[in-house]
């Protein structure tokens, strides 16, 4: 992994597109900005790390024969 | 081609049903082919199964049945890695997940929703952008919300029972 120190409103380039500003620095938290073309897709990581954790629940669900019980539900 | 599954025994998929996931599924990348299993029995949930390990299923709902207006934004990077001409392309099936003890109370992720291009069966588990597509959505509930404001707006409860099941496996009556 590259480690750069940064300061305040200093800038990291990653490629052409994508420019990530330090906007500010308090305490413990650190403001990014972050500009990238309209095709690539900015998220914080933990929404990544929180679906993973959700399909990897899914996995864990009930047997089909359980399922079978559950259509009951959906009729109201 | 056939396949033995855990949960439903010996299945035979149709190479046409087959649905590629370039990327696969978060948490289970380099898991990427798959088959939707289809048992009216157990009708809205269906079973997203894996053809390359026997073990992994994961149970999903077509997010209409609950949530009439759900749609999602797709990125261009979705568009084309999904290779969709067209919005009438695309299925969208959300992930559930039910409590063993508590079934009643399962959720469907519509933040993390499975879109499908059904003319080329190539999937993405995409990522709303959507503030109000949480992690989990009271499924059973929000039906019961939904049905009941439509009653009293069409002071008629209309849903659409037969969508089309494009791109799944039809399971016999006895999985």
């Amino acid at each position: 992994m590259l480690v750069l120190t940064r300061k305040k409103n200093q800038k990291i380039m990653i490629g052409d597109d994508i420019e990530i500003t330090i906007v500010d620095i308090r305490n413990e938290q650190i403001k990014l900005g972050i500009s990238a073309p309209n095709h690539i897709k900015v998220f914080r990581k933990e929404v990544y790390d929180a679906i993973q954790e959700e399909n990897k629940a899914a996995t864990e669900s009930v047997s089909p024969e359980q399922l079978k019980g559950l259509s009951d539900l959906f009729k109201g | 081609m056939k396949l033995n599954t855990t949960r439903f025994g010996e299945i035979d998929v149709p190479e046409e049903d087959v649905i590629i996931f370039p990327q696969g599924i978060l948490g289970f990348n380099k898991r990427s082919r798959y088959v939707i299993l289809n048992d009216p029995s157990t009708e809205p949930l269906r079973w997203l199964q894996s053809l390359e390990d026997e073990t992994l299923a994961f149970v999903i709902i077509d997010p209409l049945r609950f949530r009439s207006e759900y749609t999602v934004d797709l990125s261009d990077e979705d568009v084309s890695a999904l290779e969709l001409n067209g919005p009438e392309e695309a299925i969208i099936y959300a992930i559930v997940v039910i409590p063993k003890d508590t079934p009643e109370k399962m959720t469907a992720n519509l933040q993390g929703p499975v879109v499908i291009n059904a003319a080329k069966m190539i999937a993405k588990q995409v990522i709303s952008t959507n503030l109000k597509h949480k992690l989990k959505h009271f499924v059973l509930q929000e039906m019961k919300d939904m049905l009941a404001h439509s009653q009293k707006k069409l002071g008629k409860v209309s849903l659409n029972l037969n969508r089309k099941s494009k791109g799944s496996t039809q399971l016999d009556g006895e999985a």
